[in-house]
């Protein structure tokens, strides 16, 4: 049995493993953190009054969750490629051409969308006997929001957004389709060479349950540690 | 050919989310056991991985498992079959959960009064609780479909005869990569709205009766 285990990490590459893994952990934080503010301004947005916010936000989230993620990706990565005259006279070609920046904004944008309806969904959920108490005092509507919706919309929306998160860990795989070196990506390169599709898989599957693991348990504690409103 | 695999796919999905809901019931420890491990392994392991894992683990495992059983068997999997059957068990998964829901939301009083006549289990279960059930699932099996005819765009990367690779074959005569590759998008929005309209109809069909409990 212990043979078993010994034979099975000397085969599976674990160091490139992990090499590719960084950039796994690099994506999924980096696309959560700025997600996470784009889907509030969205969210925000979304509710608005006024239709030049309201409408160009309701496309923008339906488009960006109606469509599968690959798909964007290889229009962000593939297609900019179109507009390369464009591009370099407003001087942005040099991002549009690497992959880890186009990488980042699909996956900014999707997860933004997803989260958008998340916090939406959040928003509207705060009971308006609340709100209505604190236009009673006088409160302005920022401050409204800051202080009334926002905290309660938040912890609301916790588990879902949990969800969103381990979701958006899974959907960093895709970036080895746009030749970014992930995990999968670093796991189809450690079998090129040795061929042990099924121990490497395996092994990088783990890794993936390890790291969903724990993006569930963060959550789970941030909730704990938000005070129950 | 995106529908067809969506299709195939979603009626898997159906039967494993089914199963697992009943298996969940089931007063053998393991049989649950085996659920959690299912649901837990599926929504924490990109689906990516889980179709190269089947695609190319699977013949081999199938070879050597076969090779030491003494009657060797050479299995290539069909691109078509492999990633229904993947992505049909994926979704099991998600449709697990949902049926869990289902069920939950069925009225204990029903079940009660069934035993109360003298169904035994099974009974109870055909004619009471699925039809139910059946009723309350339809919108998260919907809310399933849509992520599903997404996922299904994953099939490409086994090279597929599919949406995607129609796309990119376009590309490679024209360079004009922005163009196809948003068409492709608007047709995943078509099929999208589509979807929406027809899980409209499903519900409204489903409050036919005007009884609410």
């Amino acid at each position: 049995m212990i043979e078993f285990f010994k034979n099975w990490i000397e085969v599976v590459n674990f160091p490139e493993l992990m090499s590719g893994f960084k950039l796994t952990v690099e994506l999924t934080i980096i696309s959560l953190l700025i997600g996470f503010v784009l889907a509030v301004v969205l969210a925000i947005a979304t509710e608005s009054r006024y239709k030049i916010f309201n409408i160009p936000s309701k496309i923008f989230v339906f488009y960006f969750r109606g469509t599968p993620l690959l798909v964007q990706l290889f229009l962000i990565y593939f297609g900019s490629g179109q507009f390369r005259d464009e591009l370099e006279a407003v001087g942005l070609w040099q991002y549009f051409r690497e992959e880890y920046f186009c990488a980042l904004l699909g996956l900014t944008l999707n997860t933004g969308a997803y989260t958008a309806e998340i916090f939406r969904k959040a928003i509207q959920n705060v009971s308006s006997d609340q709100i209505e108490a604190a236009k009673a005092i006088g409160m302005s509507r920022f401050n409204i929001f800051r202080r009334v919706v926002w905290p309660r919309a938040f912890r609301f929306s916790l588990p879902s957004y949990g969800n969103e998160a381990v979701f958006l860990m899974q959907a960093t795989s895709l970036v080895s389709l746009i030749t970014l070196i992930d995990l999968t990506q670093s796991a189809r390169n450690v079998i090129k060479v040795n061929f042990a599709y099924f121990e490497v898989f395996v092994a990088a599957a783990l890794i993936y349950l390890v790291f969903s693991s724990l993006i569930v348990f963060i959550f789970k504690r941030i909730e704990k540690y938000l005070p129950n409103i | 050919m995106t529908l067809a695999v969506g299709l195939c796919a979603m009626v898997l999905a159906v039967f494993f989310g089914l199963a697992s809901a009943i298996g969940r019931k089931s007063e053998n420890y393991f049989i649950r056991l085996l659920i959690e491990t299912y649901t837990v392994v599926i929504r924490g392991v990109p689906e990516l991985i889980i179709i190269l894992l089947v695609y190319y683990g699977v013949p081999i495992l199938v070879a050597s498992v076969s090779k030491s059983l003494g009657y060797p068997v050479e299995l290539n999997l069909n691109p078509f079959v492999a990633g229904f059957i993947t992505i049909g068990f994926i979704y099991g998964a998600f449709a697990a959960e949902v049926f869990r829901g289902a069920f939950a939301a069925v009225a204990t009083g029903e079940v009660e009064a069934a035993h109360s006549i003298g169904m035994n289990k099974k009974q109870t279960f055909l004619r009471v609780e699925l039809p139910q059930a059946l009723r309350y699932s339809l919108p998260g099996l919907a809310n399933i479909w849509m992520v599903l005819i997404k996922a299904t765009s994953l099939i490409s990367v086994i090279s597929l005869y599919e949406l995607i690779n129609n796309a990119r074959i376009a590309v490679n005569n024209t360079s004009l990569s922005f163009t196809f590759y948003f068409a492709v998008s608007l047709i995943f929005l078509l099929i999208t709205i589509i979807s929406i309209w027809g899980q409209n109809k499903l519900e409204n069909h489903n409050r036919r009766t005007g009884f609410e409990p």
